[in-house]
């Protein structure tokens, strides 16, 4: 006999300032089935749980419906709390009255209702509960983590040293990511290099650890412990296991038309280049679109001139497959396109950078060899303005409505580089707000302004005019005196936005990973599972999941693997019962549900079956393979005999919902 | 055979006419975003009651039409944004057997616009708010619906 019962939780005053519990108690003790029912200040908290054991103990209860927060958070917690008193964990039901009722209505009486409401469907359901056994499948111990840069480092590094494979797969020629780009860090002003490419040779010579660069995830299969991922590495036109890295043929090409990403578009570079100086591989790219070999058949040089008879132009891509028990995220992040910030002069002079450009003039591997300059004129700029909050909480839709967090405390060190280096060049920074919170980011900040003598202004730049001459003036209101401020510089540095890598979207299709509007990864929880996607198997490391310093980036990186480590270390994982059912004797085996199956967990295979009548026939049914059937349903809807159904959201326990909702 | 009990449209509408509203969400997108409009305390009628399905895919439309039997005067059908699916396909059958289901709703005797499907992600918890406050807004001035009965039970 069905014995229910029914847990009201307060939430402290989260539900309990909305919603009548005593009413929500009185209502269910008068559905019949229910047992017992009461309500409780913390019914997650340890006395809660006590509570939930003593009455499936005292009153034999067989079926659990929790009134409390969402299932996302605390299913689980109640799950196991069934489990260890005996109760099928599948056999227990939330009803979500503190996200759907208290938290949204302010009426009592009206969210008592609904309240009263979701626990009628809750119970409803309940009683159609069938007790449900998790299966097993089995778990590949190798990572694949996705992005190069510090990130993805810092995480290949840490699942390696834990004696578990890992694979990197990074979209560039070189790994290291935008830390490779940068000339310091801060708070401490230690060279960005000098911190990243050790750990760069760390991660290319762990015995543990392959590295994929100019290589891109083409297609992902599978799920958590199994993924089958296809890697499509890129012809680079040059024979990696050949080439001594010399770097010969990136000085002789004739071909100088192309942008080079790592110095932000400040340098030219060759059609065949290797990207910095400490690229890992250090093996050459031929970007095909500028080699002349490529586009006209006319040239050979770099052929010529390498003496390992290394390059090859008829190179093809290559598809590499390969299994995985755990995906890491660390696809990292972009700036803004300024094409929308024309009033400040952006695309107008070649004097306004962002920036990242400033990073490469001031790096001692940069285009300059570390000397600031004009780009214009190549002469050393005496007056420098930087304007915070390019495309950053920008409401007005050409920009990003979040802080992209990291720009007040480079401004500051960017400011610091320019006066320690030229203490006569004037350095004026432009700002909403400054927001510096972190471990001596605020001692930082202020240092810049009292040591430094780095002039803040509160304030607008309104426009920037670039004058026939190639001259800067810009009008600026400054908001904390009130006037209107006109200046000359020769050099405006512009923070732009920090947006999600353009992959990222492309990457969460493959592995279905949520993504919300910005393209930032979505969390599983934002507090209780920071660095894990909804999806189980797929970690979150870095900025792909939001704008981040490096600091913050290594530390989730680090959780990221150790969330990772801890599926790894599993021999066995306990799949999702919640699988679709065929009812053979219904089953014509028409294959409907075959065709609408993403995953081709569904097969039609010849048996004996017993018909409805209690024939014995042989012919063709459908048969679910639990291991890989994701639960989605898809095939209960797409079955025209009824015989498809899902365990855990069976057609009769989704309409007894529809008529408890509708009664 | 479904036909409409009275014979008549829709009952005139009444101050106290408070519409019943069924929300299928999935779990991965709308369901998550339908806790974030909670958790930012975005406020949406209590009409709204949610039954939760692993995928918009799941939802079979004798779910909706069993709904509106049932006394339902709007249902609506929330999931992942096209591409978006956990489930890689799952909406996008969704939307091919909502459609159709549409059609057939005039038919039916039942209002096709008491229906609708918006796509709802787990970021998107103001949306939900809005999606709901916007539908609620539109089957209360469509007034309550006609009950479906099956004549076949009638005596």
């Amino acid at each position: 006999m069905q014995k229910i019962g029914v847990f009201v939780c307060w939430c402290g005053s989260n539900i309990a300032a909305t919603v009548d519990v005593a009413r929500v108690v009185a209502a269910a003790k008068g559905i019949p089935g229910v047992a017992f029912a009461a309500d409780y200040k913390y019914m997650c908290s340890e006395q809660g749980q006590q509570l939930i054991a003593d009455s499936v103990r005292q009153y034999g209860l067989n079926r659990i419906v929790v009134c409390s927060c969402s299932p996302r958070m605390h299913e689980k917690t109640f799950r196991a709390c069934a489990e260890r008193c005996g109760v099928n964990p599948y056999q227990v039901e939330i009803a979500n009255i503190r996200e759907q009722c208290a938290w949204i209505l302010k009426d009592k009486e009206q969210a008592t209702r609904k309240a009263i409401a979701l626990m009628k469907a809750a119970v409803a359901k309940v009683q159609l509960d069938t007790p449900l056994q998790p299966g097993e499948s089995t778990v590949v111990k190798r990572a694949l983590v996705i992005g190069g840069g510090i990130a993805g480092i810092e995480t290949a590094l840490d699942i390696a040293d834990a004696g578990y494979k890992v694979d990197i797969v990074e979209k560039e020629p070189s790994i290291g990511g935008k830390m490779a780009q940068l000339d310091k860090t801060f708070p401490t002003l230690d060279c960005s290099a000098c911190i990243l490419t050790p750990k760069m040779v760390d991660a290319a010579q762990h015995p543990n650890i392959r590295i994929f660069t100019y290589s891109e995830v083409e297609e992902v299969r599978g799920f958590v412990g199994q993924f089958e991922v296809d890697i499509r590495k890129k012809a680079r036109s040059v024979k990696a296991d050949i080439c001594s890295g010399c770097g010969i043929c990136t000085t002789k090409c004739p071909s100088r038309k192309a942008d080079s990403e790592f110095d932000a578009g400040l340098r030219k570079r060759g059609a065949i280049y290797i990207p910095f100086a400490q690229a890992i591989p250090k093996v050459p790219v031929i970007d095909r679109a500028h080699c002349l070999k490529f586009q006209t058949g006319k040239c050979g040089v770099c052929s010529l001139v390498c003496p390992n008879k290394a390059i090859d132009y008829t190179q093809q891509d290559e598809i590499v497959t390969e299994q995985y028990g755990a995906i890491v995220l660390a696809t990292g992040f972009d700036l803004l396109d300024l094409k929308h910030f024309g009033d400040l002069g952006w695309g107008r002079s070649k004097d306004i950078i962002t920036s990242l450009q400033l990073e490469r003039l001031t790096n001692a591997g940069g285009p300059t060899e570390g000397h600031l300059v004009c780009p214009s004129t190549g002469r050393q700029p005496k007056k420098v303005v930087i304007v915070s909050c390019v495309g950053s909480r920008d409401t007005s839709g050409r920009g990003k409505t979040y802080c992209s967090k990291i720009c007040c405390m480079y401004n500051a060190k960017h400011a610091m580089y320019i006066r320690e280096k030229y203490p006569d060049t004037d350095v004026t920074v432009f700002y909403i707000d400054v927001r510096t919170p972190g471990k001596g980011f605020d001692e930082f900040q202020r240092r810049a302004v009292e040591e430094y003598g780095v002039h803040y202004i509160r304030g607008l730049v309104g426009k920037v005019d670039v004058h026939k001459d190639g001259t800067l003036h810009l009008t600026a209101s400054d908001l904390n005196s009130g006037r209107q401020l006109e200046m000359e510089p020769d050099l405006i540095v512009l923070a732009a936005a920090v947006t999600a890598s353009p992959d990222a979207r492309k990457i969460a299709g493959l592995v279905t990973a949520s993504i919300d509007n910005d393209g930032f990864y979505v969390e599983a929880h934002p507090k209780l599972r920071p660095v894990e996607s909804p999806t189980a198997g797929i970690f979150l490391s870095g900025m792909c999941q939001g704008p981040k310093d490096i600091p913050e980036t290594v530390s989730q990186a680090g959780a990221a693997a150790v969330k990772a480590i801890g599926l790894l270390s599993k021999d066995k994982l306990l799949t999702n019962p919640c699988t679709a059912r065929c009812n053979e004797a219904v089953c014509s085996g028409c294959q409907s549900c075959v065709k609408v199956c993403p995953y081709g967990a569904i097969e039609a295979v010849e048996k004996t079956v017993i018909t409805l009548e209690g024939k014995k026939e042989q012919r063709s049914v459908a048969v679910v393979n639990e291991a890989l059937c994701q639960g989605c349903g898809a095939c209960t809807v797409a079955c025209p005999s009824g015989a498809m159904d899902l365990k855990g959201f069976s057609n009769q326990e989704i309409m007894a919902e529809v008529d408890a909702l509708c009664w | 055979m479904l036909v409409n009990e009275d014979g008549k449209t829709a009952a005139p509408e009444t101050k106290s006419f408070e519409p019943k509203i069924v929300a299928f969400c999935c779990n991965w997108c709308s369901y998550a975003g339908a806790d974030g409009a909670g958790t930012a305390r975005k406020h949406y009628p209590a009409n709204v009651k949610i039954i939760k399905v692993p995928c918009s895919g799941r939802v079979n439309p004798l779910f909706v039409l069993r709904a509106f039997q049932k006394g339902a005067d709007g249902v609506i059908l929330c999931g992942c944004h096209p591409g978006d699916c956990h489930y890689m396909t799952g909406n996008y059958y969704t939307r091919r057997r909502l459609t159709l289901l549409m059609s057939m709703l005039d038919y039916l005797g039942v209002a096709k616009d008491r229906l609708r499907v918006a796509w709802v992600s787990a970021s998107e918890g103001a949306r939900f708010a809005e999606v709901m406050n916007d539908f609620t807004a539109h089957i209360a001035s469509l007034g309550e619906n006609v009950k479906l009965r099956d004549m076949r039970c009638r005596k």
